[in-house]
C-alpha cells in the first residue's frame, strides 16, 4: 500500500497522467468546437480510432512518425467530413450519425487490417515515439492546441462566428454569414484535433490495437458536457479522467484495492457520477442538434 | 412523403447502398462481387441449415431491434442494448441454474425469462432515469454503463461464478432449456417464435395502448405532449425501462435456447446491431421482423464467404444502413 501511495507523488505519475490525459484531451478540444457550432458530437470515438489506425498504419508503411501523425489528422477529418455532410447538408440525425460513424470505424478498421496484414486484431508493430512524454511530439502538438482553440475559440474572428452559429445561426445569418461553412469549418478543424489524439492511442504503444479508442471518445464528451462547453476546463476535466486511468493502472501494478476487471472501471464510474450530481449553470449551446 | 412512401424509399436505398459499399470492400478484398454475393445468399437462403442459422441470428436482432424502437418512438435513443443484454443473461443463467429440480418445463422457462425481462429493465431504467432526472445524455449513460456491466461482469464470473477455469457458469437444468426447431442442426430454437410473439405484443403496445400513444405523442412533440397533460416524463422512463427489457429477452435466448449457461461475452455486438434493425425498420415493430433477417443474412453469410472477404465488412454495412436512415430520420424529425 506505502509503494502504491509513493508511486503516486513521482513525475513519472505525472507523466503517465499526461500521456494518458492527451487523447481525452484532444477528443475534448473537437467537441467542444463542432458543438458549439451546433452539431452533436457523438463521432469522437470513430475519430479517435481513425486516427489511432491511420497514424499505426502509415507509421509502419512510410516509416515516419510525421507522416503518421498527418495521416491521424486526415483520418479525424474524413470522420468529420461524413459528419459535416449528413448534419449539416443533410439535416439528418445527429445523434444517429455519430454512433453510425463509430460503427463504422470499428468495422473498417478490423475490416483493412484484415485485408492488408491477414488478421483484424492488430497491425505491425513498428518504432513509434516511445512512452516519453517529452520526446513525443504530440504532447507538445497537444499543448500548442489547446491554447490555440482557448484563444481561437474566445478571441478571433471564426471563434466568434463559431459561437455565434451554436446559439443563434439565424442571426449570423442575417449577418451575411454562411452558418453552413462555418459549420463546415469547425467540425472539419476538430476532427482533425480529435483524430491527432487518436494518433496518441497506437504510436505509444508502436502499433494498432483493434477497438484503441475503448469508450475514450464518449467520456471526452462527457468532459465538453460538464466543462460547459468551454475547452480550458473540458481540458482540465480530461486531465481528471487521465489521473483515474493513471491510478487505476498502478492500483492494478500494485495489486492495490479492488481487482483489475473493477478499477478499469474507474474513469466511466467517474464520468457517470459526476454527469448524475455535477450542477450544470451552463446551458448547451441552443442551436445544438439543430439543423438550420 | 407519407409514411410508407417513407419506409419503401429508405429500404431501397439502403439495400442499395449496402449493395454498393459491400460490393467496394469485396473488390478492394480481392474477390468478385458477383460470386461473392452468390455465395452469400447461396449459404443463407438456400440451404436449411443455413436459413436455420438465419433465423437464430435474428431471433435476438427482434429483441435488440425492439430495445431501439420502442425509445425511438418516445424520442430516446437506446444505445445500451449491450449492457442490458449482458445484465440479463448472467441473472438469467444464474438464477435458472438454481432453480429447484423438478420444475416443470413451462415454469423454469418462464421464470428464467422473467429474470432476464426484470434484469434488463432495471438497467434500461437506471439510463431513463439518468436522463430525465438527472438531464445526463442518455447516450453517454448507456455506453458509461455498458463498460461498467461487462466488467462487473466479468468480476462477478472470475470471482465466484464461472466454473473452475473457464469463462463460463454452471449448466442449467434441461427444465429450462428451450428446445431446438429442428432445421437441419441449425442453432435455430423455439425462441424464434417467442420473437415474433414479443414483435406483435410490442406493436400492439405501441398502435393500440394509452402508453404507446404517450409514447408516440412525446415522441413527435415533447413539448405539446406536456401541454397536453401525458404524463412524458414517466412515460419516457417507462419506454427505457421496457427497452431494457426487450435487450434483456435476447439475453435469455442466448442462454435458454443456445449457450445453457452465461459465457463472457455472450451476445457481444447485438445489443449495438439492433440499432441497425431498429433504424432500418423506422422504429416499426412489426418491420423489425424483416430488418432482422436482412441482418441474420448478411451476419450468416458474412461468415461464409469470411475466407474471400473478412467478416468485418458486415460492420461496416450495418454502419452504412444506419447512416441511410440517420439522413431519413432528420428529416422526418425537422
Amino acid at each position: 500500500m506505502t509503494g502504491f501511495v509513493a508511486s503516486l507523488i513521482t513525475l513519472g505519475f505525472l507523466a503517465q497522467v499526461l500521456r494518458i490525459a492527451i487523447p481525452y484531451v484532444l477528443a475534448a478540444l473537437g467537441g467542444t468546437l463542432s458543438e458549439r457550432a451546433g452539431v452533436i458530437d457523438l463521432a469522437l470515438e470513430a475519430k479517435l480510432l481513425m486516427g489511432a489506425f491511420a497514424a499505426a498504419v502509415l507509421g509502419y508503411e512510410t516509416g515516419s512518425i510525421a507522416v503518421g501523425i498527418a495521416g491521424a489528422a486526415a483520418a479525424g477529418v474524413a470522420v468529420a467530413a461524413i459528419q459535416a455532410l449528413w448534419s449539416v447538408r443533410l439535416g439528418a440525425d445527429q445523434v444517429v450519425t455519430g454512433i453510425a460513424l463509430n460503427l463504422g470505424a470499428f468495422g473498417f478498421t478490423r475490416y483493412f487490417l484484415g485485408v492488408r496484414y491477414g488478421q483484424g486484431a492488430n497491425s505491425p508493430r513498428f518504432d513509434g515515439v516511445g512512452t516519453g512524454v517529452l520526446t513525443n511530439p504530440i504532447t507538445w502538438i497537444a499543448a500548442a492546441l489547446v491554447a490555440l482553440v482557448v484563444v481561437g475559440l474566445w478571441q478571433t474572428r471564426l471563434g466568434l462566428r463559431v459561437r455565434a452559429v451554436g446559439e443563434r445561426p439565424d442571426a449570423v445569418a442575417a449577418a451575411g454569414v454562411s452558418v453552413a461553412r462555418v459549420r463546415w469549418a469547425a467540425v472539419l478543424i476538430g476532427g482533425a484535433i480529435a483524430g491527432v489524439g487518436g494518433a496518441q492511442l497506437s504510436l505509444p504503444v508502436d502499433g494498432f490495437v483493434a477497438e484503441a479508442s475503448g469508450g475514450r471518445g464518449y467520456v471526452a464528451l462527457a468532459a465538453v458536457i460538464m466543462s460547459g462547453w468551454r475547452p480550458g476546463r473540458a481540458a482540465l476535466w480530461c486531465l481528471a479522467f487521465g489521473l483515474a486511468d493513471a491510478v487505476q493502472y498502478r492500483m492494478q501494478t500494485h495489486g492495490v484495492g479492488l481487482p483489475a476487471e473493477l478499477t478499469r472501471l474507474l474513469p466511466y464510474v467517474l464520468a457517470l457520477v459526476l454527469l448524475a450530481v455535477w450542477p450544470r449553470r451552463v446551458a448547451p449551446p441552443r442551436a445544438l442538434g439543430q439543423p438550420d | 412523403m407519407t409514411g410508407r412512401a417513407r419506409t419503401i424509399h429508405l429500404t431501397v436505398v439502403a439495400l442499395l447502398a449496402t449493395m454498393a459499399v459491400g460490393s467496394l470492400l469485396m473488390i478492394v478484398a480481392g474477390a468478385s462481387p458477383l460470386h461473392a454475393w452468390g455465395q452469400l445468399l447461396q449459404k443463407t437462403l438456400g440451404e436449411r441449415q443455413g436459413f436455420g442459422q438465419v433465423l437464430f441470428r435474428a431471433t435476438p436482432l427482434v429483441f435488440t431491434g425492439l430495445a431501439v424502437a420502442v425509445p425511438l418512438r418516445a424520442g430516446l435513443f437506446n444505445i445500451g442494448g449491450e449492457g442490458q443484454l449482458t445484465a440479463a443473461a448472467l441473472a438469467c443463467a444464474v438464477v435458472a441454474a438454481a432453480l429447484p429440480p423438478g420444475l416443470p418445463a413451462p415454469l423454469a422457462v418462464l421464470i428464467a425469462t422473467a429474470v432476464a425481462f426484470l434484469a434488463g429493465a432495471a438497467v434500461g431504467a437506471a439510463t431513463g432515469a439518468m436522463r430525465i432526472y438527472r438531464g445526463a445524455h442518455e447516450v453517454i449513460v448507456a455506453i458509461g454503463l455498458n463498460a461498467i456491466i461487462a466488467g462487473v461482469a466479468l468480476w462477478l464470473g472470475n470471482r465466484s461464478l464461472f466454473v473452475g477455469e473457464s469463462t463460463r457458469t454452471a449448466t442449467i437444468p434441461a427444465a429450462a432449456q428451450l428446445p431446438e426447431l429442428g432445421l437441419a442442426g441449425s442453432n435455430a430454437s423455439v425462441s424464434a417464435l417467442g420473437a415474433l410473439a414479443v414483435a406483435a405484443l410490442m406493436a400492439w403496445l405501441l398502435a393500440r395502448t394509452r402508453v404507446g400513444f404517450t409514447w408516440r405523442m412525446t415522441g413527435q412533440g415533447l413539448d405539446a405532449a406536456r401541454a397536453a397533460g401525458l404524463p412524458v416524463d414517466r412515460a419516457r422512463v417507462w419506454a427505457m425501462t421496457v427497452a431494457g427489457g426487450m435487450a434483456g429477452l435476447a439475453g435469455a435466448h442466448f442462454v435458454l435456447g443456445h449457450k445453457h449457461a452465461y459465457e463472457d461475452g455472450l451476445g457481444r455486438g447485438v445489443g449495438f446491431l439492433g440499432i441497425a434493425v431498429a433504424l432500418l425498420a423506422q422504429g416499426e415493430a412489426l418491420a423489425i421482423i424483416g430488418a432482422a433477417l436482412v441482418f441474420g443474412v448478411l451476419g450468416q453469410g458474412g461468415l461464409a464467404i469470411a475466407s474471400d472477404v473478412p467478416k468485418e465488412m458486415v460492420d461496416v454495412l450495418q454502419a452504412v444502413v444506419v447512416l441511410v436512415a440517420a439522413a431519413s430520420l432528420g428529416r422526418r424529425r425537422a
